[in-house]
């Protein structure tokens, strides 16, 4: 009861409300709002599980890393390859064949992505600490790279990433038809999200990250070191953002190497709105976009992305540190 | 006196440009309770924040039970069994009490984990560390964030205890009750450096004593003979105990 009584419930209001005030814009047709909202919640969780190992990077070490983008798209093209080499599995009827070919895709993704992250975290980030000018030069000099190494390796070329056999199509809900993929992105995403939760507030090692992002210099006072806290969130961060990209691609069907520096603004707009650090209002921020993007790509498709950057300002207006302000920062 | 526990030699700090230590010698005796004195802005802060490697000295040696220190990172000096309350107090506001109480236990990955025995000893030394158990940090009165930066320095025996002006911004009940926590670590055998502004919380406490002015010690004693001599505290610190 202490933690409802210390926690503010007024942001979690956010997402239903804003589920609210797009209904009657739909002509309050139930099924175009159901689909819709399922979509939205599904690309909010996807793009949760991208944000939510750089919000933690950048509360432990004050390091910006405009490059995540490239973990993105490195998972996103394993994906390609093993899912293209697992066909056999992919087009089975078996939705068991399917399923472990779509967690290989998701494993083989996040170990590349976890690996390329060590070596950027050690080799990018590092020599540049405390220094945001040069972290947002480089880092992003180091997407560029990256996504040129993509080209070489996978063609500059646009690659489809088929969905798994048990994945198509939609279940039907009344006259909603809601994509089973959307679902299954959902349920990821909220697999991923409880075991975060779990990890921050359950064991020592999450109590020291949730406590790094407000005092580093305390934590480091207490005996604990930082620095190898920091590069183990970098690198599950890195993870996590392979996972997204996977996921990512399944959803678009699609892959470019550009996949991550186009999500790159989103995943920003997600850490600014739950407030730089905060693992939960990376929850919030992330529904809310993902909300607005399907709303106002159905309502007024020019306007997705600007939108969001309205929503951004809107928030910011009402809670200028965003919507769980990470103390001591 | 007893042999020190730490010493610190001909220690400078800059920080920037800024050169704030000018060669900062201080003793701190083993079991015995110093006081670092001084006015405002003369490097006492400066010179805890240097001890524990959040500044790094650019000159001098800092020596802690033998152990050469200075170019040691925080977490090592604070693994070599050092317990420090920085002026803010370092609280985690976002984390509950018990959270914070169990960070600062390193032997420990949970409250079951703690020892109950010590705990028990700090609840009865502050008993709101009890009663907001559960509660968020950030929502402790000032008092109250105190005594939990107290407590985490005290959940684990520690071989010295570094803490900078424990009485600031307390009501006076309050001080009381931590002049009387710290009489009890005291009687404990630990040893402690405090950096103080309140004399009369340095009077009752103190068993040696050293005062800053501009970057370095200028005086080193007994707090019974700082006490004794009028003279020399108006010159040291410009005001009597």
């Amino acid at each position: 009861m202490n933690f409802l009584k210390d926690t503010d419930v007024r942001p979690l209001l956010l997402v239903p409300a804003l589920g609210l005030m797009a209904w009657p814009l739909m002509g309050a047709s139930w099924s175009t709002w159901l689909t819709l909202t399922v979509a939205g919640l599904a690309m909010g969780m996807i793009i949760f599980v991208m944000a939510s190992g750089l919000t933690l990077v950048f509360g432990l070490m004050d390091v910006l890393n405009f490059g995540h983008g490239l973990f993105i798209a490195l998972g996103a093209f394993v994906a390609t390859t093993v899912l293209g080499g697992m066909s056999a599995w992919t087009e089975s009827a078996d939705w068991g064949a399917n399923l472990i070919a779509v967690l290989m895709a998701m494993a083989v993704a996040m170990a590349v992505a976890a690996a390329v992250g060590l070596a950027f975290e050690r080799f990018i980030v590092r020599p540049v600490y405390g220094q945001h000018l040069k972290q947002i030069l480089i880092t992003m000099g180091g997407m560029i790279i990256g996504e040129e190494l993509i080209k070489v390796m996978w063609g500059p070329q646009q690659i489809a990433l088929p969905m798994p056999e048990a994945l198509r199509g939609a279940v039907l809900w009344g006259d909603a038809a809601i994509e089973k993929y959307r679902l299954f992105a959902v349920g990821v995403g909220l697999v991923v999200m409880a075991a975060q939760l779990w990890v921050l507030s359950r064991t020592k090692v999450g109590l020291l990250i949730r406590a790094g992002v407000q005092d580093r210099e305390m934590v480091e006072s207490l005996g604990y070191r930082i620095r190898l806290l920091f590069v183990g969130v970098f690198v599950v961060g890195s993870a996590l953002a392979g996972l997204a990209g996977v996921m990512w691609g399944l959803y678009q069907q699609s892959v470019t190497p550009q996949i991550g520096a186009q999500v790159n603004v989103l995943i920003f707009i997600v850490i600014i709105i739950g407030g730089l650090g905060s693992t939960g209002g990376a929850v919030i921020g992330a529904l809310l976009v993902g909300l607005m993007a399907n709303y106002t790509g159905y309502l007024a498709p020019k306007l997705a992305l600007f939108s969001n950057i309205v929503l951004m300002a809107a928030v910011l207006l009402w809670r200028p540190q965003g919507v769980y302000p990470v103390a001591n920062r | 006196m007893s042999a020190p526990l730490l010493k610190l030699e001909g220690v400078h700090t800059h920080i920037g440009v800024y050169h704030i230590l000018h060669g900062v010698d201080l003793v701190v005796p083993r079991g015995q309770l110093t006081m670092l004195l001084g006015r405002n802005g003369v490097g006492k802060t400066t010179t805890l924040r240097t001890i524990m490697g959040l500044w790094a000295a650019s000159q001098g040696r800092i020596t802690f039970a033998g152990d050469n220190i200075t170019s040691l990172n925080t977490p090592s000096i604070a693994q070599k069994s050092i317990a420090y309350v920085p002026e803010n107090m370092g609280i985690f506001a976002d984390l509950t009490v018990k959270e914070n109480m169990v960070l600062a236990a390193r032997h420990a990955r949970n409250q079951s984990q703690m020892d109950e025995q010590r705990l028990e000893w700090i609840f009865e030394l502050f008993p709101a560390i009890q009663k907001f158990w559960n509660h968020s940090a950030g929502k402790l009165s000032g008092g109250q964030k105190q005594m939990l930066a107290m407590s985490r320095a005290m959940v684990e025996p520690r071989d010295l205890l570094i803490v900078d002006e424990p009485s600031k911004g307390l009501a006076p009940a309050m001080v009381d009750n931590m002049i009387d926590a710290f009489k009890r670590l005291k009687d404990s055998g630990v040893t402690i450096l405090l950096v103080e502004q309140n004399l009369h919380f340095a009077q009752q406490l103190g068993d040696t004593v050293a005062v800053m002015d501009d970057g370095r010690v200028v005086y080193a004693g007994s707090m019974q003979s700082l006490t004794d001599d009028e003279k020399l505290q108006h010159s040291l610190l410009g005001l009597a105990l």
